[in-house]
């Protein structure tokens, strides 16, 4: 507190208020005050770990003793191109790719008629509606579906109540998707991950469409538009930057997901198990800081992508 | 042309969206009530409320909704008292490396939960760090900071800045300001930001799995009876609850939330 601040300021009462009018004369002081504490949590617990987990990854592991040295190395990197290890990676991405897809569809209705049609309480409650399943537990959503597709369970009832056991039974069939049951096949699995990421898809494509004015849809009927015309060529553009920004949620969850995994669909492993199963059963830390390498590369890949679409303007 | 009233099909898709939202909720509801103990078949036989009472009479069952109501208690303080001083900080200047921070705070969430896991689990390990309450603790409160922030941000960057130039012009200190305008102000987001980092810590998996060691909270107890199916029904009952305890206060951060145009002057 200097001599000069004293003069020209009326006397103060209290110590936190001379404090804070010295706080308030010294703005980048007070702006170091309030960053330090935020930035010295995330310094020290989270970029640190982050990059002792990458320096680990060029550490060695030895499949002989099952122990860790710390001579650096690039085999771990090199592992990953292994064809075992290469289809982990196509696996995951392609049912990453397969669920945005999938959710975008699902969810555009909802969120179309969201932004456009629905007004006041029902607005409100389609808010709330989404957004509830959205924060609910994982686990819970995750443990709902395995009752769901259990044998004899909701599903199958519902299928069996329609007479759509013939639909089902070839479904289940197709190489690649299908399996034996519901809850060992492809198409349970990726169904358990549509539903998990869906309203974080819903959302933002509706903030997109709500941002959209209505004076672009009169002009376009006006020019002799029909309702598709105008759709394919007004509406659904202007929502693009929406779904991309969507899609990152979708994509990048499913990415670095081994719950579901575990508990629903065909053996064969994910990025995510693979990591799990690495740094825990097999104890090979440097592999699984490896595998972590690979989300991160896909994730940030994707991003790039999807920033070209507008995706940053709608989060 | 664009009408007024949406199309049948329209509808239809939007009302099943949220159908199909909703439905394994329902079914875990109405599983907890379940008089079948050990198979999961459609319809149920019967209804019962006697798992509840099962259920709460577990000691591992009750161990682990302590566990895990303390660790969010501790997380969602630290979130709060981090996420309102970012906040404060990022709001209104613009500075180098501003973005950096942001990206910094997001990075958490951002990325894939078990990236965040195993790096925190890699640095324990290190720095010989024993897994136990405190390591969820550190994990659970680094991912919550940003929700906090968030709420706080939007807080911050919807109210007039002249509120606060008002109340210095009529001779009010930076503490007064503080105390009597900022702080009314933000109080119902910094609440809506500690009640939702509350639920994300409350349930949260994938993080915890590496940095639990061998305590069992809530999301760890139920990851461990579904890969090894055993009393189902007190499964379904503590899943109910789960859900309960994370939809309340969702439900009052909305709440919370909504609205908050009314106070006077803080039009832009």
């Amino acid at each position: 507190m200097n001599a000069a601040a004293d003069m020209n300021a009326a006397p103060r009462r209290s110590l936190l208020g001379r404090f804070s009018d010295f706080l308030y004369r010294r703005p980048t002081f007070y702006l170091l005050l309030l960053l330090v504490p935020p930035l010295l949590w995330f310094g020290a617990v989270y970029i640190a770990s982050l990059l002792s987990l990458l320096w680990q990854s060029f550490y060695t592991f030895d499949d002989f003793t099952m122990l860790v040295s710390h001579t650096l190395t690039l085999a771990n990197y090199a592992q990953l191109f292994q064809p075992a290890n290469f289809d982990i990676i196509v696996r995951t991405l392609t049912m990453a790719l397969a669920v945005s897809l999938f959710s975008a569809l699902i969810a555009f209705p909802v969120a179309y008629y969201m932004a456009r049609y629905a007004t006041g309480r029902t607005k409100a409650f389609f808010y709330i509606a989404v957004m509830l399943p959205m924060w609910t537990s994982y686990i819970v959503k995750a443990y709902a579906w395995t009752l769901l597709l259990a044998k004899e369970g909701v599903t199958s009832w519902f299928i069996h109540l329609l007479g759509l056991d013939a639909v089902l039974e070839f479904l289940l069939g197709i190489p690649g998707i299908g399996g034996n049951t519901l809850s060992t096949s492809n198409i349970g699995r990726f169904f358990v991950f549509t539903y998990i990421w869906l309203p974080f898809m819903i959302l933002p494509i509706q903030a997109a469409l709500e941002r959209l004015p209505p004076s672009l849809l009169q002009a376009s009927s006006d020019l002799g538009a029909n309702p598709w015309r105008t759709f394919r060529h007004v509406i659904f553009p202007l929502a693009i930057p929406g779904i991309a920004a969507g899609s990152i949620f979708t994509f990048s969850l499913t990415l670095g997901d081994y719950i579901v995994p575990q508990l629903v669909g065909p053996p064969g492993l994910f990025l995510g198990n693979m990591v799990y199963v690495q740094q825990g059963a097999i104890g090979n830390m440097p592999m699984a800081a490896a595998f972590t390498l690979v989300p991160i590369v896909l994730i940030a890949v994707y991003l790039s992508i999807v920033k070209r679409l507008g995706a940053f303007d709608a989060l | 042309m664009h009408s007024e009233k949406a199309s049948v099909w329209l509808k239809i898709a939007a009302w099943g969206g949220l159908v199909f939202l909703h439905f394994p909720i329902f079914i875990i509801a109405l599983y907890a009530f379940n008089t079948e103990e050990s198979a999961f078949s459609f319809p149920p036989p019967g209804l019962t409320t006697k798992w509840f009472a099962v259920a709460f009479s577990r000691a591992d069952v009750l161990d682990s909704i302590l566990l895990s109501l303390q660790i969010a208690c501790i997380a969602t303080v630290i979130a709060m008292i981090l996420g309102t001083l970012a906040a404060a900080a990022l709001y209104r200047r613009n500075f180098f490396g501003k973005e950096s921070i942001t990206l910094m705070l997001i990075l958490p969430i951002a990325l894939p939960g078990i990236i965040t896991g195993l790096a925190l689990l890699s640095a324990f390990k290190t720095l010989d760090v024993s897994p136990g309450v405190m390591t969820i603790v550190i994990g659970h409160a680094t991912f919550c900071v940003v929700i906090v922030y968030n709420n706080v941000v939007a807080r911050f960057r919807r109210t007039s800045h002249s509120l606060i130039e008002a109340s210095m012009d009529l001779g009010a200190d930076g503490w007064q300001t503080f105390r009597y305008i900022i702080l009314p102000n933000l109080g119902t987001a910094m609440l809506a930001g500690g009640m939702l980092a509350f639920a994300l810590s409350f349930d949260e998996l994938i993080v915890t799995t590496f940095t639990a060691g061998h305590e069992k909270p809530l999301p760890i107890w139920l990851l461990n009876q579904l890969t090894r199916p055993r009393d189902v029904p007190v499964t379904n009952v503590v899943a109910l609850m789960v859900m309960l305890v994370t939809m309340i206060p969702v439900l009052l951060a909305y709440l919370l939330t909504k609205g908050g145009e009314d106070v006077a002057g803080s039009g832009k």
